[in-house]
């Protein structure tokens, strides 16, 4: 069957030929998956997609169980969640596999969108792979803000409360967009009700949207450590086995990682205050979003006014769907930008520096810190990255990747 | 072809209106819109919490000091700009200093404010102070210091008797 790509596949049983032929699930698939020729040089960063498809799709199958034990409403639904954990069979893995599995997601995905930053992968012809990506962020993160809201409990009720009411920051209409969000004058049943809804509904969304990204990839292939386009058949390998092989590896060691949290430390990465019931009376002395929403909180919490807070947090996302026309570099990997490469690595320690600080309380010197890095941040996307691609001098790029490739090999 | 594209954005929003319009308070949501309590238990330099509309209301018998205090604040100092007797005046236009009423919800990012229990902190203006992003509210409800922008919003009230008060 290896069949050369152009060529449509002969396929040997009778019932395939029959089906493809009328709908050509099968030739697809051997185009896409099998024969696809895939850059040779990958290296482990780009696994990640396939680890966070793995992640989506474990969210999925996870959640609809859940959702047969869960009760949306105000009385019931932290009860409902205990009970999960403790007399459904086996409620307790579903349910630590899930809230882990988001968790476990974010890191796919994060780790997913620095490889896409440090080797150019956002670049031309791939802004729309690109800008389908950050979409896809943003639907992650609000299923998981709704998600996390679901349990009931203290963190669950004030997290909700915060975030809605960041809505009421936008002018004239905030008040009444707040009150149509919550359904009523606080965060209450109805919220519940629909956010329960928009939870299960956005992750089809999402499955949508990586079919786009997925297209999109399929146009012009994956971009390579090198960021320089294959030059022919030297070059590439077909995806199967090569990089099914390679993923599927990848994927299993993730998952042995995943494992240990969800098995041993289920509830290491959530917050203790979340098993308390919620109490629309009494806010909880210190109120944090869980860790892969630290980074934008402390942005928020930086700007000492409040539509310039929430306009500087969702502005460090909205920049990103911006990012292929700021860098006005040639050159796609960080491999071969000596200067740039650097400023990459210190986003990538700015981030983390805000991640802890969106953890402290808004006070002492964690404010001047988190508006020192809030400040890189917009920096780093608005000055340095359209100012270096003009006056850094790239290294010399190989001639081609399987040069690159043999090159290393020989040393 | 203008007109058929015209009649087809007004069909289209028509047919949105429903839905969105759905995601709106219910009838029995907006019924549960007052509440009447009695304040005679409450002794001066008290506070309590009653739940109005499923959001804390603060009923605060606020003791003499409390009161100068809050009437001597320049309005200059003030990021809201507000009176301490416009604060304290119910529908019918009486004003009763004692009697501050207002909905315990910090006006930056909707967390309750501490400050009504003895013990809690009450912040650098003796009024309530957010845990949450550190904003301060003086003995009148009014933000001092910082990131809430409004001071604590004061609820539409009437004093049906010395004794009863009426929320909403």
């Amino acid at each position: 069957m290896a069949s050369s790509h152009g060529t449509p596949p002969v396929f040997n049983n009778k019932v395939i030929s029959w089906i493809d032929h009328r709908l050509p699930i099968f030739s697809y698939i051997e185009k896409e998956y099998h024969t696809f020729p895939t850059p040779r040089n990958f290296n482990y960063f780009w696994n990640f997609g396939a680890i966070a498809t793995v992640m989506l799709v474990l969210m999925i199958a996870t959640g609809i169980v859940l959702a047969t034990n869960y009760t949306p409403h105000v009385l019931m639904a932290f009860d409902a969640v205990e009970r999960i954990d403790r007399d459904v069979p086996q409620g307790w893995l579903i349910r630590d596999l899930h809230m882990n599995g988001a968790s476990f997601f974010f890191i796919a995905v994060y780790i997913h969108i620095f490889r896409g930053m440090y080797y150019g992968s956002y670049k031309a012809p791939r802004e729309l792979l690109w800008i389908l990506g950050v979409v896809i962020f943003l639907l992650m993160m609000a299923t998981a803000f709704m998600g996390y809201v679901l349990p009931w409990g203290q963190m669950s009720f004030w997290g909700a409360t915060v975030i809605t009411n960041l809505f009421s920051a936008i002018p004239v209409v905030g008040e009444s967009i707040v009150i149509w969000l919550w359904g009523g004058f606080a965060v209450d049943n109805p919220t519940l009700n629909r956010f329960f809804a928009l939870h299960y509904l956005l992750p089809f969304i999402i499955v949508a949207v990586v079919a786009l990204h997925v297209v999109a990839l399929h146009v012009h292939g994956s971009n390579n450590p090198t960021g320089i386009d294959p030059k022919g058949p030297q070059d590439t390998v077909p995806f199967h086995p090569y990089y099914t092989m390679k993923d599927g590896f990848g994927v299993m060691v993730f998952l042995i990682v995943f494992a240990a949290f969800v098995f041993f430390a289920p509830d290491y990465l959530g917050h203790p205050d979340n098993y308390i019931p919620a109490d629309p009376l009494v806010t909880p002395a210190h109120i944090v979003p869980e860790w892969y929403f630290l980074p934008f909180y402390a942005i928020l919490r930086a700007i000492p006014d409040k539509l310039g807070g929430v306009l500087a947090m969702f502005g460090a996302i909205a920049v990103l769907f911006i990012l292929p026309w700021l860098d006005t570099s040639r050159v796609r990997s960080c491999t071969f930008r000596p200067i740039y490469k650097w400023f990459m690595m210190f986003l990538v320690v700015d981030v983390i520096v805000l991640g802890i600080c969106g953890s402290k309380p808004a006070e002492g010197f964690w404010v001047p810190l988190s508006q020192l890095a809030t400040l890189y941040y917009f920096a780093h996307f608005l000055v340095l990255l359209p100012i270096l691609g003009k006056i850094e001098r790239p290294l010399p790029l190989p001639p081609s990747i399987a040069d690159a490739v043999l090159k290393k090999k020989a040393v | 072809m203008v007109a058929t594209g015209a009649l087809g954005a007004v069909g289209a929003a028509a047919v949105a209106w429903p839905f969105i319009n759905n995601l709106n308070p219910a009838a029995d949501t907006l019924a549960l819109s007052t509440i009447e309590v009695n304040v005679t238990p409450i002794a001066v330099g008290q506070a309590v919490t009653v739940k109005w509309r499923g959001k804390p209301v603060f009923i605060r018998h606020r003791t003499e000091a409390e009161i100068k205090e809050a009437e001597a604040v320049p309005m200059s100092q003030l990021p809201d700009p507000e009176t301490d007797n416009k604060r304290v005046t119910d529908t019918a236009k009486k004003v009763r200093p004692e009697w501050l009423i207002m909905i315990g919800v910090c006006t930056h990012l909707g967390c309750v404010p501490l400050g009504n229990k003895a013990g809690d902190p009450k912040g650098e203006y003796g009024g309530w102070f957010c845990p949450c992003h550190g904003s301060s509210y003086d003995t009148s409800g009014r933000i001092r210091k910082g990131p809430a922008p409004k001071n604590l919003v004061v609820p539409e009230y009437l004093f049906t008797s010395d004794a009863l008060v009426r929320i909403g």
